[in-house]
């Protein structure tokens, strides 16, 4: 079983914020971490190989410095792991990038399943799986919470709805998103910590995976940011404080109108 | 080539164009901006901050949809489960009829299940000039192979220039695979839509990092501009009986069905029979909370407005409440109308997830907890003394 998954590196969003009075990113200190549900994704692929034999690739768009969020996966026990990085992805769009990941899996080419996180938590768009899958034509299952059985080919798993869940069934290879409940991520061991302290990452341009120029980086980006902005705040946050009667008939009446 | 170029003879050394940047990649050096292109994504905030001089300038090339003034129309995807079309499809249609007056196109649906042409008129009451249906009893699921072979034919054929799909975990699996296949932009999640009627854009505006930070997107050169919306964000369609409309039942080959992926079973759990990305009111528990008997009293707030029981993660962690109901950043994200948060100190990790309701009213003892600075409405108090009086309080005035 060859398991290739797919990771990104975010800003702890816990610090992200703008600067109030440039409105600008506040970057300064910001660490950097494997997307949370990444984690997930890498959990699940080694679960799969320790079930079922084979190896794990871990891969990852990014600038040179994504190369630690590899190093993190390799010491939880990822067997190898690439880096596709290149100044010709800057600008990449979910479009873009799922074209560039999908051009690196097919330069890895024996794979039998991929994983991702659901979505990652600085763009939130739930789309480069999806967008992944449809690049290679391979069948998906997203929002995965369990994996039931992987038998004769075939893929069986429980895909989170609003409403509860559905249990699919897909031919492999497929492409498969994961969420928290699938499992609790295993932390480094110590052995894992000092191959990822040596291991070699090999980093991929443009050229080494075959991309097309028109659909990398901002070519490739059919959408981009026109701005952003700090959400209006809450205006005139109203307070009650003193004894609980009082403070409940005060807001229950404050809720005139909007409530009853 | 796509760059950016300053013209150092008209920049003035003002900085303007520094501040304005939102992603911090201009720096001054004697007194001239240097733009760090790893940072950049030639968005243009600089080059709108320094109209004044017209020193920046930006150049994006990029492919462009051939024939675009030949896509007319706003298109929405009329989201079914078990042959009942989506309440989101009705917020979405609203929208949709407000972008095509100003844009005056037409709004047309696609209605994709089995046996479900009855549902199409319903659409058309709700504002749509014209629905495609397509409907076999290959397509009783939502299966993202067909589903997504047929949209992408339908919008192939007809050349709509905006196509707007609920941002569910169906649609959104869906219309990814769509915007691959027609090689086209695609906006997740947005909670605000305009339209530029001079130059056809769909203005898309999303929020970024779990809400903290808004961002505006723009599609200027493919149609159709897609994009999946947030429920509970846009006003739903008024249902106009004397509203008049086309139905097309459209007719695919064999080939167009085909699907690698099939649902065994379709299971609705019980713990989640109000879904809390659809309620309107969510009452949500933390970790003062204590444990699982005291959710019964948030649940019989909740109750009252035909709510759902929210939680944060440290209630789920606790094992108080399953995990389908955690709001925040591991959980899911919400925006009801009234969010009312017991004993929840706010983290981030939780704001993240609810911030953008419309309302929020904060129940905690410590009246420095981060949740009250966001909160519209806040009781300092004990949420035992507390939710109990609220409750007894909304049944006599209701």
């Amino acid at each position: 079983m060859n398991i290739i998954v797919c990771i990104k590196q975010v800003p702890d969003t816990t610090e992200v914020k703008l600067d109030p009075a440039t409105n600008n990113l506040v970057r300064d200190g910001v660490k950097s971490i494997i997307n949370p549900f990444d984690m997930y994704a890498i959990e699940e692929g080694l679960r799969l190989k320790e079930k079922l034999g084979g190896k794990v690739t871990v891969i990852t768009m990014g600038p040179p410095q994504a190369e630690l969020a590899l190093r993190e996966a390799i010491s939880l026990g990822c067997d190898e792991a690439v880096l596709i990085s290149d100044r010709a992805f800057a600008g990449s769009d979910t479009l873009a990038t799922s074209y560039t990941l999908s051009k690196a899996i097919e330069k890895i080419k024996d794979y039998d399943v991929i994983i991702c996180g659901k979505q990652a938590i600085d763009g939130d768009t739930a789309q480069v799986g999806p967008g992944i899958a449809a690049t290679l034509d391979i069948p998906q299952i997203t929002y995965v919470r369990k994996i039931e059985e992987i038998k004769d080919g075939n893929i069986t798993a429980q895909r989170t709805t609003e409403e509860g869940y559905e249990v699919i069934q897909t031919s492999l290879p497929c492409l498969m998103t994961v969420v928290k409940e699938i499992n609790n991520p295993r932390l480094p061991s110590l052995k894992g910590k000092m191959k990822a302290k040596s291991a070699a990452i090999q980093v991929w341009n443009a050229a080494e995976i075959g991309a097309e120029e028109s659909r990398i980086g901002f070519k490739g980006s059919p959408t981009w940011v026109l701005n952003i902005f700090t959400p209006p705040p809450k205006s005139n946050g109203k307070v009650f404080e003193g004894e609980p009667q009082d403070s409940v008939n005060q807001l229950v009446d404050s809720l005139k109108g909007l409530l009853y | 080539m796509s760059g950016i170029t300053i013209y150092k003879d008209k920049c003035t050394g003002c900085a303007v164009c520094a501040k304005a940047c939102p992603f911090d990649s201009i720096t001054m050096v004697d007194k001239k901006p240097v733009i760090d292109l790893d940072k950049c994504t030639l968005c243009s905030s600089c080059v709108e901050a320094c109209r004044k001089f017209g020193a920046i300038e930006i150049i994006r090339t990029t492919t462009q949809t051939p024939d675009i003034e030949k896509y007319k129309g706003v298109w929405v995807f009329a989201q079914q489960r078990k042959g009942v079309v989506a309440p989101v499809t009705y917020e979405l249609l609203g929208k949709a009829r407000e972008l095509a007056d100003k844009l005056k196109v037409d709004v047309a649906c696609v209605l994709l299940g089995h046996d479900i042409k009855d549902k199409a008129q319903d659409l058309i009451y709700r504002g749509a000039d014209k629905v495609y249906v397509v409907d076999d009893p290959k397509l009783e699921h939502l299966l993202e192979e067909p589903y997504a072979r047929i949209v992408s034919n339908l919008i192939r054929k007809h050349r709509p220039e905006i196509f707007l799909c609920p941002a569910t975990s169906m649609g959104r699996s869906l219309v990814s695979r769509v915007a691959v296949q027609l090689r086209v932009g695609l906006t997740a999640d947005c909670t605000g839509l305009d339209v530029n009627v001079d130059e056809r854009y769909l203005l898309q505006t999303r929020p970024a990092f779990g809400g903290s930070i808004m961002a505006t997107i723009l599609s200027k050169h493919h149609r159709p501009q897609l994009a999946t919306v947030r429920h509970k964000v846009m006003k739903e369609a008024p249902v106009d009986l004397n509203r008049k409309g086309d139905i097309e039942v459209v007719e695919f080959d064999k080939s167009f069905f085909i699907s690698r992926t099939k649902v065994l079973n379709v299971v609705d759990e019980a713990a989640s029979t109000v879904n809390i990305a659809e309620a309107n009111v969510i009452v949500s528990g933390g970790r003062a909370m204590g444990g699982v008997e005291n959710f019964k009293m948030l649940e019989e707030l909740a109750k009252i407005f035909n709510g759902a029981v929210g939680a944060s993660r440290a209630a789920v962690d606790e094992g108080w409440i399953p995990y389908s109901h955690q709001v925040g950043q591991t959980g899911k994200t919400v925006c009801p109308k009234v969010y009312i948060a017991c004993g929840i100190s706010g983290q981030i990790q939780h704001l993240v997830g609810m911030q953008s309701s419309d309302v929020i009213i904060a129940i905690n003892r410590d009246p420095s907890a981060p949740i009250f600075k966001v909160a519209n409405y806040g009781i300092v108090g004990d949420v035992f003394a507390v939710v109990p009086l609220l409750i007894k309080r909304f049944q006599e005035v209701l």
